[in-house]
């Protein structure tokens, strides 16, 4: 009898597991998961509010995908796990048993506990039922607030105001996204987010959501006794994993579940990929969480490689990530960082009319590059990831940023620019 | 009347947001398509060429002010905001509407122009009679139906054209592409042709030539009154005929190689060009499942042989008439023809083999049916092929692909299909470019790395129906016969994965099992296997 996987949750995670694994073996594979029945893209709910797409656009398969080729689904919500007897149950009572087990759950919105956060008119935005959610709150509304910047609290944000929603945004810190871009940056983005109609408060923390008699937000107060009337708060202070059904499971948790180099929890055959795990040792380079798309995809593909056969060890490369600031693209390979130690240098270019901007971290000694955050340029992933790995000295990267372009053809070119500006700064340094 | 209701929903806002500029731009438009009615309804307006100025004025003025008003004020960026939320746009009742009525004209044109006032023997009345002024002083020549059709087709070009150049208007690559249609629309398709008519007379009679309207796509164009014209017109007619079997066979290969098929497709074609400046709010309706994949190769494929029987027909034909005046005999002609597809399907099979993977079983039997039906003309003789006469086959071919494909449907069903239908489906043009792009080209959608994130974009709103995202989250280029290069998957796309681009034909196709981003030597354990 061949050996049956079930994996729950049917993210990017999950589901590029089942695909490796599906490659590279016949085993049995099923994957069970509460929030939809086919896998769709998490990242593109905004495209759905916004009119751009239709729900079943974000699939990236056709339906008929899983049967073709033998991944069997189920849609139910995993109550518990019994590891010794290799079982799970679900809500409705159903046992499942599992030879291996992959628990890809992701996330969910992190509440902070904060006075009202139940009240209604107050949510995250996470997954499918939230936006349906959102589409109940945001219905002839005329303000919203929003707690928190971050990549959810930008695109919530141009969500909301292209239905014509008055958006205001908290943020603790001086710049949007303060705590992971460095100051110029934050500042630019948040220059570019204000320039569309939208309202940041920085260095504004929320102290409580106010509600009427109806359990209806009316409006929020601010640490600093500042109260704004609105009709909708938006939670973006982060996500956290979805672990809380795995409390008495013995597996072992801390923010999320913990996992070693090779992804396996501390139970056998129980593994965790994507937002929901968390590693007990990560290069110093990475984080123990990392809720982004490219890390579930990349845990998949190697956790799918230990389940044939072939023990193999989660080693991510270079960082990289990249988002949409309302009109503006972001990508970042390497580490830049926002509060960089003495011994990082720092080279910021921004063009004249403020739309492009390049943010270059170095280490100060040797003068080795480390990183580059670009605003309204792409850079081609293959070409910067090789820079980094040679790691190449800061100035053959400036003179070598036209080979890394990825910009579309005829586009306006800007590395003559930034050559001008960086030797202008670098004759006065030496 | 759908005319403002296209404009309308055209621009980004649902009809109720309508600022008080817009509403004036779409009493423009309606002004002039009532103006257009009125004289189909023969309604007597003295000043024709004022009338006519007026309406088109009104409609093209109306289109470009609404755009406008309705992007001008924007920041530059993607404008899809609403795009399935409005009826016009999402196959809702507009669309509809708007199709019901697209098609009834072209059934008009097509079948029964003599409703919009054709005359054979006497003055034209109506809608054409608007026309004859201003076809008088181009060509010389009273209106027809088809030049009707040239100036609504060229205005709407021109008009969506400028719409679309405000709604793309932070990227390069699309403003110049739509310059260069609204360009070869009015220059080449439009007035050039309308000038060549007034040097025609004693004895000087060139065919109606649009250049860059090249066989197959113009699959009359070697039909014997116009290869008489051309041998008659003297030198330049000569040089036209020869420009026109360079074109296909020489010119296009060359550019296809260099930049892949939107050169022609989303650069200079008219069919592309109506497809990508009027038809660019329907772009996201195309279908995008391996099924209409399928049927897609079937369909269009079967175009092109059909295409190429018929063209080998009709010449051989008229070759037997008069064996004197040329060279080129019958059987000579057959030879050649057999003899040229042989060599291309020689060089595909023993070079390009693994690439077509199982699309060389349908290359095959396409080379096979059209080999068996030169050697069925060679020896049924006659002017046959099988039980079908040439000219039988010649008017089934306008008739079902000429008219109804490429017109009626490829055009009419722009609010249901989506805008490419006819590029994709009908277009033995396409089909042969895209061939060529496949095979041997250096042009391909480069995929960056590892940044897909599986959205969808892409893929919605690629108008030739091609999972774009099956290929970006793959981390595999994109090198598809049927893309046409618009560029609209590339700026859609919120993670700059993708970038059109021209390079060299190593590693244009990719395919990687994993990507960029993992630094396990993933691959090694993907070739064991
Ligand atoms: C609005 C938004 C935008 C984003 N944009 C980006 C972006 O641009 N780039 C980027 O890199 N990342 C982005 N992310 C993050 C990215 O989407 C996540 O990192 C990724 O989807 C995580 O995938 P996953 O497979 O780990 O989990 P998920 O996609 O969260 O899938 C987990 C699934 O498991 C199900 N599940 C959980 N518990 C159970 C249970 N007990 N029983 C049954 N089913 C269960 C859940 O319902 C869910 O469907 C975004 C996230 C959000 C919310
Ligand atoms: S793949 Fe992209 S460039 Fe090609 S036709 Fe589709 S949208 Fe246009
Ligand atoms: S639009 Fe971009 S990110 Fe989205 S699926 Fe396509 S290539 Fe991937």
């Amino acid at each position: 009898m061949s050996q049956k996987v079930v994996i729950i949750g049917n993210g990017i995670a999950g589901v590029t597991a089942a695909r490796h694994i599906r490659k590279f073996s016949d085993k049995e594979i099923l994957i069970i998961s509460a929030e939809s029945e086919y896998f769709f893209s998490r990242t593109a709910l905004m495209y759905i509010y916004m009119g751009h797409m239709k729900f079943e656009h974000t699939q990236p398969y056709e339906n008929h995908f899983w049967k073709k080729n033998n991944i069997q689904l189920l849609q139910a919500f995993v109550a518990n796990i019994e590891v010794n007897s290799k079982k799970l149950i679900t809500q409705n009572g159903e046992e499942i048993a599992y030879d291996q087990l992959i628990l890809a759950t992701g996330s969910q919105t992190a509440f902070r506990g904060w006075e009202g956060e139940n009240l209604n008119g107050v949510q995250g935005l996470v997954n499918k039922q939230d936006l349906e959610l959102l589409e109940k709150n945001t219905q002839n509304i005329k303000k919203a607030v929003l707690i928190g910047g971050g990549l959810i609290g930008v695109e919530l944000a141009e969500m909301l105001h292209t239905r014509k929603i008055d958006v205001t945004i908290l943020i603790r810190e001086s710049g949007f996204w303060g705590n992971v871009l460095p100051q110029q940056d934050a500042q630019f983005i948040s220059r570019h987010i204000e320039k569309h109609g939208v309202e940041i408060l920085e260095e504004t923390e929320l102290d409580k959501i106010i509600g009427d008699k109806n359990n209806q937000v009316n409006a929020i107060l601010t640490k600093d006794g500042k109260e704004i009337s609105c009709d909708f708060v938006g939670i973006c202070t982060g996500v956290q994993p979805n672990i809380d059904f795995l409390k008495n499971s013995g597996i072992e948790t801390n923010r999320g579940i913990l996992v070693n180099k090779y992804l396996e929890t501390n139970i056998k055959d129980v593994y965790a990929i994507g937002d929901c795990a968390e590693q007990k040792e990560h290069p110093t380079h990475r984080k123990s969480i990392e809720a982004v798309w490219y890390v579930g995809r990349m845990m998949g593909e190697t956790l799918a490689q230990t389940i044939c056969g072939n023990l193999t060890t989660y080693q991510p490369g270079h960082w990289y990530n990249s988002a949409k600031f309302f009109d503006i693209e972001y990508q970042t390979y390497g580490s830049v960082l926002a509060n960089a130690e003495e011994d990082i240098g720092d080279f910021y270019w921004e063009d004249l009319k403020h739309e492009k901007a390049v943010h270059i971290q170095y280490a100060k000694a040797d003068e080795t590059f480390l990183g580059i955050n670009t605003f309204g340029i792409r850079m081609r992933h293959e070409v910067i990831d090789e820079y980094l790995s040679r790691q190449m000295k800061l100035q053959e990267v400036i003179s070598n940023l036209k080979k890394a372009n990825f910009d579309k053809e005829f586009s306006r070119k800007y590395e003559k620019q930034i050559q001008a500006a960086f030797n202008e700064i670098y004759s006065k340094v030496t | 009347m759908y005319q403002s209701q296209k404009s309308m929903a055209l621009g980004g806002q649902p009809p109720k947001a309508l600022s008080s500029l817009q509403k004036v731009a779409v009493s423009m438009g309606v002004l002039g398509l009532l103006i257009l009615v009125l004289a189909t309804f023969q309604v007597e307006l003295p000043q024709k060429s004022l009338w006519l100025s007026l309406a088109l004025g009104g409609i093209g003025g109306g289109v470009i002010l609404f755009s406008a008003a309705a992007y001008g004020n924007k920041s530059a960026g993607i404008k899809n905001d609403g795009v399935w939320f409005k009826s016009i746009s999402s196959r809702g009742l507009w669309a509809w509407v708007f199709g019901v009525l697209l098609t009834g004209f072209y059934i008009i044109l097509y079948f029964f122009p003599a409703l919009i006032g054709l005359r054979e023997d006497a003055a034209n009345v109506g809608l054409i009679a608007l026309f004859d002024p201003f076809s008088k002083a181009l060509s010389g020549n009273p209106a027809s139906q088809w030049f009707v059709y040239g100036v609504l087709y060229t205005l709407a070009i021109l008009a969506f054209g400028f719409k679309f150049l405000w709604k793309y208007r932070h990227s390069r690559y699309e403003k110049l592409r739509t310059i260069s249609v609204m360009f070869f629309q009015t220059a080449f398709a439009f007035l050039i042709p309308e000038f060549m008519a007034r040097l025609n007379g004693k004895g000087f009679s060139l065919p109606y030539y649009d250049l860059k309207n090249i066989w197959p796509l113009n699959y009359y164009n070697f039909e014997q009154y116009r290869v008489d014209d051309f041998i008659s017109a003297g030198t330049v007619g000569v040089a036209l005929l020869i420009f026109g079997i360079v074109s296909i066979l020489v010119i296009t290969p060359i550019l296809t190689y260099k930049y892949g098929k939107r050169w022609y497709c989303s650069w200079v074609c008219g069919c592309g060009g109506l497809a990508e400046t009027a038809g660019d709010s329907f772009r996201q309706l195309s279908d995008k499942s391996t099924f209409a994949w399928k049927v897609e190769r079937w369909v269009v494929h079967s175009v092109v042989v059909f295409v190429v029987l018929m063209t080998t027909a009709v010449i051989y034909t008229y070759l037997g008439y008069d064996p004197e005046k040329y060279w080129l005999t019958k059987d000579l002609f057959l030879l050649l023809v057999g003899g040229l597809l042989s060599l291309v399907f020689a060089w595909v099979m023993i070079f390009k083999r693994q690439e077509l993977e199982k699309d060389a079983q349908y290359a095959a039997i396409g080379y096979m049916v059209i080999i068996a039906s030169l050697i069925g003309i060679h020896f049924f003789s006659g002017n046959d092929l099988f039980l079908f006469q040439a000219e039988t086959l010649r008017s089934s071919y306008g008739f079902l692909i000429g008219s109804i494909f490429s017109g009626v449907i490829g055009t009419g069903f722009y609010p249901i299909f989506g805008n490419r239908v006819w590029c994709r489906f009908g277009c033995p043009m396409a089909a042969i470019l895209g061939f060529q792009q496949r095979l041997f080209s250096k042009f391909r959608i480069t995929v960056n790395g590892g940044q897909c994130i599986s959205c969808g974009n892409c893929s919605t709103y690629c108008e030739m129906g091609i999972d774009v995202r099956a290929y970006a989250q793959k981390g595999a280029n994109i090198v598809r016969s049927s893309c046409v290069g618009c560029g609209i998957c590339a700026e859609v796309c919120p993670r700059g994965v993708l970038k059109l681009e021209n390079d060299s034909l190593d590693g244009r196709i990719n395919p990687k099992d994993v990507l960029l981003g993992n630094d396990v030597d993933l691959m090694d354990y993907v070739n064991q296997k």
